[in-house]
């Protein structure tokens, strides 16, 4: 990993949530880089620990979570040991966010323009009064808003359009990394499908890293350029979107894209896995996939598999990588 | 169509909710939720209903099932080459037809109530089955419950919903549909709320169930790779209207409604070698308010002209192969 190209290196990041029945092991041990300009697709199933790791990166947490170990480098600064007061230098100007609850972002009381116009005057007290409104103009045009709907209120919006706003909002400062969690799950098809490609256009124009949460793999192999699949707490592939489609290693991934039905090509049997996801609280021992693995021995039940890269650029933590004995 | 091998024939269902008054209190205004609605629904055969929300998908199975009544139109069920109109059944007939047709919700607590254990939620349909021997209760629960995957049964029954993931509550709701044995099933987006991994299971499960006791299905879907995997037949709704409808894999080979084209080229595809070209549409969705007399889709159309502006929605036709799309210019 060279430090120049990467505009974030997250190593062995470990996050739990203390509850009155233990530990919620939501973020174990996560390792993973994002280079400048890259966009880098995050997928799971719910649960799984996609949200916790994207409000670890921005040190947005709830009272009950700890950030146990690991590194967040940004730019080179770790921002693990920061305080809020540090932190915040950082946040929106470096790293953003966008919420999948789009009204929840948006303040109902204030028109949307005005909202924006407040995130950049906080977050860049440097911009002048002029600046801020030509600015604010921009990003409407970037976002496929058009100039009317600025002064109308949130609730005046449609789904698609409160998307937009919120993702205006967290490109007002220019950050050089954005988190996207799940922005357009609760939206039609149509809607999506226009959104997914003016966000993947915008991350390209403006060369800026995204990290794209999803627990849909199809949208993920439309916006990645690199994919991370998440399996209970644990990040156990990365790879190019093309081989995580077409040469995956783990066990899971495989079962993951033959699950998924598709509108394109023949219809194939879909596979499903035994079982459900594990409870974080009570996570399984060893390979945390094991009791679903078609491919488990007593060796998964006993040993974490080690994160390592197993082809150019393709990292796996598994035994058996592609079922191999 | 052999008319022996039909189940349900429905014919111009309309489902209108009013919404208040329009300007100067003069006219009242009305959703056109269901509009026309045609659709005949063979026995054994699984029709999927899909389109972007609002567009009446929910409100149509609701009629179906008889949850709502419909505003007009009617719905022909057929027992032993026998019809019964059912849009108009009340009382006693109407219950005994709701042992006939269920409905399966996309939150499986709409249909499961909090307060009642797994064992009596789905005991519940065997008792207007008139299953009234407690031990053969016990049994075909047993039974029930282990047909869709929640095995041992023991270890589910004595415990409530929230003690359940979402996969095994959505297992409990079709076992509960299933109980009173029914003909005609409603599913209404039974796995949208569901992972992935678990998703796959549950789509196979539903299609076993539909050989091994030849029910039938309407299958809601927001979701067309889902309707490709579960159903026959595909109708597309848009504002209240199907717009076309014909067999699975031809309708996404060959779609001819123009927004049956959008719809499918807005569908993400889980290969990154795949391009799609971008769908072809305008506008967005707006609500069925005493909509003008004209074709449905008009304002959001990329081919539309003068003639689906100045002439009533268009009917279904024949555009070749059994396929049936409402356009003037298709
Ligand atoms: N504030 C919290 N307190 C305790 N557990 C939590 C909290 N937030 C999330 N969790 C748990 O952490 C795990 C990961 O959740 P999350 O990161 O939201 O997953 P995802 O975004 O992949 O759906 C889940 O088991 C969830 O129940
Ligand atoms: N009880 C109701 N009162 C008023 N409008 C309703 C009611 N139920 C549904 N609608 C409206 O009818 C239309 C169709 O809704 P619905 O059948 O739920 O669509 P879908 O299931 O396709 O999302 C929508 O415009 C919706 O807002
Ligand atoms: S480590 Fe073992 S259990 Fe885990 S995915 Fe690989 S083969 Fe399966
Ligand atoms: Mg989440
Ligand atoms: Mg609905």
């Amino acid at each position: 990993m060279s430090t120049s190209k990467n505009v974030l290196e997250v190593k062995d990041l470990t996050m739990h949530y203390e509850t009155s029945e233990g530990p919620v092991h939501a973020v174990d041990g996560m390792t993973f880089s994002l280079a400048r300009g890259e966009s880098l697709g995050l997928v799971g199933e719910s649960g799984c620990g996609k949200s916790s790791v994207a409000i670890s990166l921005l040190k947005l947490l709830p009272d009950n979570a700890r950030i146990l170990r690991g590194e967040i480098r940004l730019n080179s600064i770790d921002l693990v040991p920061l305080d809020e007061a540090g932190i915040r230098q950082y946040r929106w100007r470096n790293i953003a966010m966008i919420f999948q609850a789009a009204m929840n972002s948006l303040n109902p009381v204030h028109n949307v323009e005005s909202q924006i116009v407040e995130a950049i005057r906080q977050h860049m007290p440097e911009l002048s009064g002029e600046e801020i409104r030509k600015r604010v103009d921009d990003l409407f045009e970037m976002v496929g808003l058009e100039p009317q709907f600025k002064k109308q209120y949130p609730h005046e919006y449609s789904g698609g359009m409160r998307q937009r706003a919120v993702i205006a909002m967290a490109l007002s400062c220019d950050p050089d990394v954005i988190i996207a969690d799940e922005p357009t799950t609760a939206l039609d098809v149509i809607v999506q499908d226009a959104l997914l490609k003016e966000m993947r256009a915008i991350q390209e124009k403006l060369n800026m890293a995204m990290i794209y949460i999803s627990h849909d793999i199809s949208v993920i192999a439309e916006v990645s350029d690199r994919v991370g699949v998440m399996y209970a707490g644990r990040l156990v592939e990365v790879a190019s979107t093309d081989a995580i489609f077409h040469e995956p290693l783990h066990p899971y991934t495989i079962a993951l894209m033959s699950a998924f039905p598709s509108i394109e090509g023949d219809k194939t049997e879909l596979s499903s896995l035994p079982g459900e996801p594990p409870d974080l609280l009570n996570p399984p021992s060893g390979c945390r996939f094991h009791p679903r693995c078609p491919f488990a021995t007593e060796r998964c039940k006993r040993e974490v598999p080690e994160f390592k890269e197993h082809a150019p650029d393709h990292f796996a933590a598994c035994w058996y990588p592609g079922g191999s004995s | 169509m052999n008319r022996a091998d039909i189940l349900v024939d429905i014919k111009n269902l309309t489902k209108l909710f009013p919404v208040g008054q329009g300007v100067f209190g003069k006219t009242s205004l009305f959703v056109h939720a269901v509009k026309d609605f045609n659709l005949t629904i063979q026995r054994g055969e699984s029709v999927g209903l899909v389109g972007e929300s609002g567009c009446g998908k929910t409100t149509t199975g609701k009629l179906l099932t008889r949850l709502l009544d419909p505003t007009s139109g009617s719905i022909e069920f057929y027992t032993g080459g026998e019809a019964t109109d059912i849009a108009t059944l009340k009382g006693r007939d109407l219950k005994e037809f709701r042992h006939r047709a269920q409905m399966i919700f996309q939150d499986p607590y709409e249909s499961l109530n909090p307060r009642i254990k797994i064992y009596g939620a789905v005991a519940e349909g065997l008792i207007v089955q008139s299953v009234t021997s407690r031990k053969d209760r016990q049994d075909r629960v047993k039974e029930l419950l282990e047909v869709v995957g929640l095995a041992p049964a023991e270890t589910f029954m004595s415990r409530y919903p929230h003690e359940l993931s979402g996969g095994q509550r959505q297992r409990v709701a079709i076992a509960r549909a299933l109980a009173v044995e029914p003909a005609f099933v409603v599913a209404d987006e039974p796995t949208s709320m569901l992972d992935v991994s678990i998703r796959a299971g549950m789509m196979r499960l539903m299609l076993d169930l539909s050989e091994q006791m030849g029910v039938t299905y309407l299958y809601i879907t927001h979701d067309l790779a889902v309707a490709r995997y579960m159903c026959d037949r595909i109708a597309v709704m848009y504002g209240g209207r199907i717009v076309e409808i014909g067999q699975t894999e031809e309708l996404l080979r060959n779609p001819r409604h123009p927004y049956t084209k959008a719809l499918i080229s807005a569908v993400p595809v889980p290969n990154p070698r795949v391009k799609r070209e971008a769908a072809d549409i305008k506008g967005r969705v707006t609500k069925p308010i005493n909509p003008p007399p004209r074709c449905v889709f008009y304002e959001r159309c990329p081919i539309a002209n003068k003639i689906c502006e100045e002439n009533d929605h268009p009917p279904l036709e024949n555009k070749g192969d059994g396929q049936h799309a409402a356009c003037y210019l298709v």
